[in-house]
């Protein structure tokens, strides 16, 4: 249970850094060039799911015994 | 707008402290952790009310004499294997939402979960050994699954005739009105993008299926009372049948572009080739995978959220904790809101993506 819970917590930090630099720089980009607003916000989110399933299958991994 | 927004949050705000006030009654010692695991499970009756109003979904077990059939009432509420229905000369008993053969006698850790003469307990982790017949009874996912059918065939045909009569003059009307904007959504930012222009028309159906599904039933296990609060699209199974449809649909469209890109990446030395097809064979299965995982934990975490935050209220045994863990609920509850749509767009985007890589046509050497 212990260590599980610490790898599900390391997955965590992992996608909230991936996120969160998917995300500043996607906010920089559409400041720079608003009128690709769309096309970047798309992108963004299929970059962010991608991410979010490398951290689920590490939680996932994590959570088996 | 702004009343109907406000609406909803009373809806929320009322439905979930019904909800905690169920899970009161019947617990001396208040274990969060089983409440929650309790709620986000398949379940063979609807509590509407605690147990004090409770729908039975009736049973239905392919066993070694064959088919039979009861309600659910003959357990009377009972999930811990205490309670035995017996029909056709078979004894059955319901644990943790599974049925399993039982016999009438106590085993050594005082548990009915036997099975005739075979094997007597419970293995180290608790896990019932017991036979289980088939079953393919209506449950609540079932019951849920086909009332999302029934609405969306409603809605899609109603809109679907009316751009067959000659009221049609290029202003939507009725269930046209809401469908429509989506539709287009979907094919425009969707499929055109991903998949291409020519040969994205193919895969509406699919893709339109899929989201409108998705979405409608994430909508419909946000919302916590009958006939809806079924968690089905947190139900790894149902999630699965949805990723294994884009699996079969990406792997029989895939043409000779896309098979040489797995087996025989063009433009890469030899020896990478050789160790970068298994990696690519690996990667067919883990996409598919991905989308399965991704809605699964996405929505049953939701859920797990919302009430682990009611369940506070319980665990300080204090009103006083209320207001904030209703506030939370709240504030949980309408980021679920913008959940529900974007794990429906996404779980479609990226099918979309799939089917764009297996079409796609060989341009130029990389």
């Amino acid at each position: 249970m212990g260590i599980s819970v610490i790898g599900a917590g390391l997955a965590a930090i992992g996608a909230g850094l991936g996120i969160g630099l998917i995300g500043g720089k996607a906010m920089e980009a559409i400041a720079r060039q608003p009128e690709a607003q769309g096309k970047i916000q798309s992108s963004a989110l299929i970059l962010a799911a991608l991410i979010e399933a490398v951290a689920l299958f590490a939680i996932v991994v994590s959570l088996i015994k | 707008m702004k009343r109907f927004i406000l609406s909803i949050l009373t809806l929320l705000f009322t439905v979930n402290l019904a909800l905690a006030s169920g899970g009161e009654k019947h617990s001396e010692e208040f274990n969060p952790t089983e409440t929650a695991m309790h709620h986000v499970k398949d379940s063979h009756q609807f509590d509407i009310w605690g147990h004090d109003l409770t729908i039975h979904l009736p049973i239905i077990l392919w066993t070694e004499n064959g088919l039979v059939t009861f309600s659910s009432k003959e357990f009377h509420g009972d999930d811990s294997g205490e309670v035995i229905v017996e029909k056709n000369g078979m004894k059955f008993t319901k644990f943790h939402e599974k049925i399993y053969y039982a016999n009438s006698k106590k085993n050594d850790q005082g548990d009915y979960i036997t099975e005739s003469a075979k094997i007597v307990h419970l293995d180290d982790q608790h896990h019932p050994i017991n036979k289980k017949p088939w079953d393919f009874s209506i449950t609540k996912n079932v019951f849920s699954m086909w009332l999302s059918l029934i609405l969306l065939l409603v809605v899609a045909i109603s809109a679907g005739r009316f751009y067959k009569t000659s009221k049609y003059k290029g202003v939507p009307k009725g269930a046209a009105k809401v469908i429509e904007p989506l539709v287009v959504f979907v094919r425009d930012d969707i499929a055109i993008p991903n998949i291409g222009e020519k040969k994205y028309k193919k895969y509406m159906p699919y893709l339109l299926t899929v989201f409108f599904f998705v979405w409608l039933n994430n909508v419909m296990g946000l919302i916590p009372f009958f006939p809806f609060g079924a968690n089905l699209t947190g139900n790894i199974a149902v999630t699965c049948t949805l990723a294994v449809f884009t699996f079969i649909i990406t792997t029989f469209s895939g043409n000779k572009n896309y098979w040489k890109h797995i087996f025989w990446a063009p433009g890469v030395p030899v020896p990478m080739k050789i160790f970068l097809a298994p990696i690519e064979l690996i990667g067919m299965f883990t996409k598919p995978f991905s989308l399965m995982v991704r809605l699964f934990a996405n929505i049953t975490a939701g859920h797990i959220i919302i009430l682990s935050l009611v369940s506070l209220i319980f665990v300080f045994k204090s009103y006083l904790v209320a207001p904030a863990s209703i506030i939370a609920v709240v504030f949980i509850s309408v980021i679920e809101i913008l959940v529900t749509a974007l794990q429906a767009y996404i779980f479609t985007t990226l099918s979309a993506l799939y089917f764009g890589m297996a079409t796609e046509e060989h341009h130029e050497e990389h």
